[in-house]
């Protein structure tokens, strides 16, 4: 299939997807008791005041109206606007693009601190299958997914930034402050790759290339860096660009686990407030990063390796 | 196929086979009661002893005695959860696979739908619509999405197994479409189906506590995601870190020994999978 028909139909099947989902997340949230109005007008609103934000949100409107206002606040690019007084506040959109940054970072550390776990694993564990060595790595990696993100994240903060000081703690958003989410982060994601690359390199192992290598001499370390690493490589990428999304997810858990601000931390805040436009613009947010990021890899892959052409 | 399952299959078998006894007979041997009743009757934040082996939490109530009821609830929720998936995915999937067409075209656009945005959003949104959620709606909340998966496995086992001789065999003798499939397609496409069940029932569990992280777990049952949440609050506080620590091992306990077991399996059922080690 050409590169443009593939595109076209890709991101087709996402806008259905993410039509989908909104309508999907916005019956949910029509079901979720307690009136947004209380949380935004406080206990001593009068009948008024509270007559004013229902009509601000539209909240009196059957649902399929308020549902067109929202896909109206798609088409405009401002994903809605906070009530009462939306003039001069920033809107759903102005709310998010401020704290996307930060989820992005954190999934691209986190990304990183995966492969730098998971390919030394992964390679020892190719190297020395069937040993002791093999299981052991094994062990390692999977136990990066067994320990839950909600354990690993304030033991992180114990030690580093309580104990032993060396790591800024919750909230902080500079540079310093991202290595513990993304070691958190990273870590769940790291068997998975760490498989991968072992069963990828145990592939490049046995390929005559290496014994050629060998053969002329080349010392061990060289042979499996430069010759069978390289090689083994490209799986593990790929599987990584498309756990990417799946990151996105993770960052929900690690971001409240940090109160680290972004996208994950502002949906479960929303959620809590009932702020439902809010709620609706991250879900959209999300899932949209989500189509965007597996097309991405898609195409990476087959720019990458022409051998690959998809049905 | 690959005869025996490796010593690290059979590691994580057994492990899961004391989850299993702890989860049957947990609130049996627990020491104490964990209810409503049980609030008080000794002091709050006991450090662990010979009488309470984990302490007391702010409650009074006993630790050891929670973590034990919490692998009941544990127990619940992944038998129920993973068997409810499993079965209406390879149903769905089945039928997709087998029939085709127009079917099969709305099938897999619902599961493109529930595949194109994280899980745990939908899990959210279910839950967080009653103010107090129990484990039942938290169980229907991961039934909600959790199906998709195996009805993707399923659906692309049918697939080829559908121009199988002994398909169209069967076709031939006049066997029904319904007979064809409960007896020639699904017993044929056990194997991945058994094999993602095993890992589920480890996901199911992080699921559960990411859920009681964010505050939106089970309210009225114990479970070790709300143990896990309760500690967090109390774990920065010296000698408290056991908190924790408990539930999250227990966690980590169950998880790593879906893994250990679903690899093994994976290995000897598809030995293409395997790292050929």
């Amino acid at each position: 299939m050409p590169i443009g028909a593939f595109l076209i139909r890709r991101l087709g099947l996402g806008l259905v997807s993410m039509l989908g989902v909104s309508v999907l997340v916005f019956l949910f949230l029509h079901l979720i008791p307690g009136d947004p109005v209380d949380h935004l007008a406080g206990g001593e609103a009068t009948a008024e005041q509270r007559q004013k934000i229902e009509q601000c949100m539209a909240l009196d409107k059957p649902l399929p109206e308020q549902f067109a206002r929202f896909l109206g606040s798609v088409a405009d690019g401002t994903l809605g606007h906070q009530c009462p007084d939306p003039k001069g506040k920033p809107t759903v959109m102005d709310r998010i693009v401020e704290v996307y940054p930060h989820t992005l970072a954190l999934a691209l550390c986190g990304m990183v601190v995966a492969m730098l776990l998971a390919l030394p694993l992964g390679v020892v564990a190719a190297i020395r299958r069937g040993t002791w060595v093999d299981t052991l790595a094994s062990v390692t990696s999977l136990s990066g997914i067994a320990i839950p993100m909600m354990l690993l994240g304030p033991l992180l903060l114990l030690w580093f930034f309580v104990e032993l000081g060396w790591l800024p703690g919750p909230t902080e958003v500079g540079p310093s402050a991202l290595i513990l989410p993304a070691i958190a982060v990273g870590t769940h994601l790291m068997a998975m790759l760490a498989r991968m690359t072992r069963s990828s390199m145990v592939e490049v192992l046995g390929e005559d290339y290496l014994r050629t290598a060998r053969a002329k001499g080349l010392p061990e370390h060289t042979v499996i860096a430069k010759h069978a690493l390289r090689n083994a490589i490209l799986p593990v990428i790929t599987i990584a660009g498309l756990q990417f999304g799946s990151m996105l997810s993770g960052a929900i858990i690690t971001e409240k686990a940090f109160a680290r601000p972004g996208i994950g931390l502002l949906l479960i805040d929303s959620i809590s407030e009932r702020n439902y436009p809010v709620v609706q613009g991250c879900v959209l947010v999300i899932a949209a990063s989500y189509v965007v990021v597996n097309i991405v890899v898609d195409l990476g892959y087959g720019l990458a390796d022409p051998r690959i052409r998809r049905a | 196929m690959n005869p025996r399952l490796s010593p690290s299959a059979w590691a994580g078998a057994i492990m899961l086979a004391v989850f299993v006894f702890l989860g049957l007979f947990g609130p049996l041997i627990a020491p104490y009661p964990v209810g409503v009743e049980a609030v008080d009757q000794a002091p709050q934040f006991l450090s662990p002893s010979l009488a309470h082996w984990l302490g007391t939490d702010e409650n009074g109530v006993d630790a050891l005695s929670q973590l034990l009821y919490g692998a009941r609830s544990a127990l619940v929720l992944s038998l129920v959860v993973v068997s409810s998936c499993a079965l209406i995915g390879v149903s769905i999937g089945v039928i997709a696979g087998y029939f085709r067409g127009v079917v099969d075209e709305v099938v897999m656009r619902i599961v493109d739908v529930l595949m194109a945005f994280p899980g745990i959003l939908l899990n959210i949104a279910i839950v967080a619509t009653v103010a107090r959620p129990g484990l039942g709606l938290v169980m229907a909340a991961l039934i909600a999405n959790g199906w998709v998966g195996y009805a993707r496995v399923a659906r692309g086992q049918v697939l080829s197994l559908r121009e199988r001789d002994y398909v169209q065999a069967a076709r031939a003798t006049g066997a029904s479409d319904a007979r064809i499939m409960a007896r020639h397609v699904v017993p044929n496409l056990m194997a991945p189906v058994m094999v993602q069940m095993t890992f589920a029932f480890g996901g199911v569990i992080l699921i559960e506590a990411s859920l009681s992280f964010l505050g939106l777990g089970p309210q009225t049952d114990h479970t070790w995601g709300a143990m896990l949440d309760q500690g967090r609050n109390l774990m920065f506080k010296p000698g408290y870190g056991h908190y924790i620590v408990a539930p999250g091992l227990a966690i980590a306990w169950v998880v790593l020994a879906a893994n250990l077991l679903g690899d093994g399996l994976r290995d000897r059922f598809d030995p293409k999978q395997r790292g050929r080690g």
